[in-house]
């Protein structure tokens, strides 16, 4: 991924770092990095939505999927900035346990998880973003809406990889892999979740490369990512991403098939709004899987992760009601609910896409 | 014990035949949605065409709801669907499927 504009203090020192590794005076650098972060993390009021401290964690998640630019794959496993990124961890674990209302605890059974599971997701009487995508969003919304997803969807799956490992032989692992290796297309890349969602976005005249809108990104959907890597990324939080998938795919198929009809209405063909339709049909299997299968089967084979199981769950409707207020709260204003509004030329990229792929609809814009 | 290698051999069959895809059918009947159905099966319209299939496990509409059927497109959840609800039946008919059933 490309270095993103850093957003305060913390994050423009550790890019510095980053892309100066192992040259004069970083060993300073480690230093005052550390005492940033302590400083930031006891400063920030809202750490979810502190751009500085999210886009640090961003970062530092980054080292383990795509990288980034320029800096050497070794820092990874460089154990000063793990040691950073556990301080960081630590305090966003906390402001997530003591924000995410969790419910009553099952037992340990995979059929009274998965009806809890999918209590909790029917419960959830958030607004959704899903609702005004499908009946009011204009173009600009809707790219607005692509770009703002962009973060996880262009690495669709993965996160969520890293438990492979992670869980014990049995029904949950043999449950992850069958809805993963539909994620990434079951073999046939044309088919993969990441890839079409890249065409979608191709199809409104966007960039499909991974990051390219990164500083255009608000703090809160990093945070979202940066949920899911602390979870993937943790062996003790194996619950919570087991959890974390299930909810996923739970609040999925409907709010898709709402997203499609907004795309359609715009006269978006069927090659740009087939992201969404394929996660109808592909989400309503996954959701079954992932609640008794996955965890269900998980909380049978480890009972002591059940407590893990719902709140990883919890965190998904939690952040995304969160996700889809601010967005609303934008949008319903007529403001951008990107960072700063995407630089559209009307008549240039994303204008010709959009008239390009009315015509072939048979829609006059 | 026979080796199972050579058991494949002596089927005239490649290794790769006996395992993915070969596996018999079988349906999960999920609690107020759909039913799930993974191995070795084939959905075909009446005249035997084959309905398009982009997955291994499928979930297949028992509510009667979803707009994509045959597949389940999660709209069972928003009819409340409700498996466990059963038609009375009359006590002999009962009797005779209990009996037919063993
Ligand atoms: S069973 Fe899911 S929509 Fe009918």
């Amino acid at each position: 991924m490309k270095i993103p504009a850093p957003r305060g203090r913390v994050s423009a020192t550790l890019l510095d770092l980053l892309q100066n590794r192992g040259g004069a005076g970083h060993a300073n650098a480690y230093g005052s990095l550390n005492l940033l972060v302590d400083e930031a993390l006891a400063g920030t009021p809202d750490l979810l939505r502190d751009e500085d401290l999210q886009l640090a964690l961003f970062c530092l998640y980054e080292l383990h999927y795509s990288g980034l630019d320029g800096v050497e794959d070794a820092a990874e496993w460089d154990p000063e900035l793990i040691r950073v990124r556990a301080r960081m961890e630590a305090a966003f674990e906390d402001v997530l346990r003591a924000v995410v209302p969790v419910p009553a605890l099952p037992a340990p059974e995979s059929e009274a998880v998965a009806e809890s599971l999918f209590r909790l997701a029917a419960d959830d009487k958030s607004p959704g973003a899903s609702r005004f995508v499908a009946g009011k969003a204009s173009v600009e919304q809707l790219q607005e809406f692509l770009i703002l997803r962009s973060v996880y969807q262009l690495k669709e799956a993965d996160p969520h990889s890293w438990a492979i490992p992670r869980l014990p032989v049995g029904r949950a692992k043999a449950a992850l892999v069958e809805i993963q290796a539909d994620e990434y297309g079951g073999g046939r890349v044309e088919r993969m979740h990441s890839k079409l969602f890249g065409t979608t976005m191709e199809g409104l005249g966007l960039d499909s490369g991974y990051g390219y809108y990164i500083d255009l990104v608000p703090a809160l959907t990093l945070a979202s990512s940066n949920a899911m890597s602390l979870f993937g990324l943790n062996r003790r939080l194996r619950g919570a991403i087991a959890g974390h998938l299930a909810a996923f795919e739970m609040t999925s198929s409907i709010p898709n098939s709402f997203y499609a009809r907004g795309f359609r209405r715009h006269g978006f063909s069927d090659e740009v709004t087939y992201y969404f339709d394929e996660h109808v049909e592909a989400d309503a299997v996954h959701e079954q899987i992932a609640a008794r299968d996955l965890a269900g089967g998980l909380a049978e084979a480890e009972p002591d992760l059940l407590a893990d199981i719902i709140f990883g769950a919890a965190t998904v409707l939690a952040i995304d009601a969160m996700l889809a207020e601010d967005q609303l709260t934008a949008w319903q204003a007529g403001e951008t609910a990107l960072l700063t509004p995407l630089a559209n030329d009307g008549g240039g990229t994303a204008g010709a896409a959009l008239a390009a792929t009315a015509m072939a609809g048979g829609v006059t814009p | 014990m026979p080796d199972p290698a050579t058991e494949v051999e002596a089927a005239g069959l490649q290794a790769w035949e006996t395992r993915e895809g070969s596996a018999p059918a079988s349906i999960v009947a999920c609690p107020n949605g759909p039913l799930l159905v993974r191995g070795d099966f084939e959905i075909v319209t009446p005249d035997g065409v084959p309905v398009p299939r982009d997955r291994e496990t499928v979930a297949l509409c028992r509510c009667g709801g979803s707009a994509i059927k045959p597949y389940c497109d999660g709209t069972h959840k928003l009819m409340k669907f409700d498996t466990t609800r059963r038609r009375p039946v009359p006590e002999p008919a009962r009797r005779a499927a209990e009996e037919a059933a063993g």
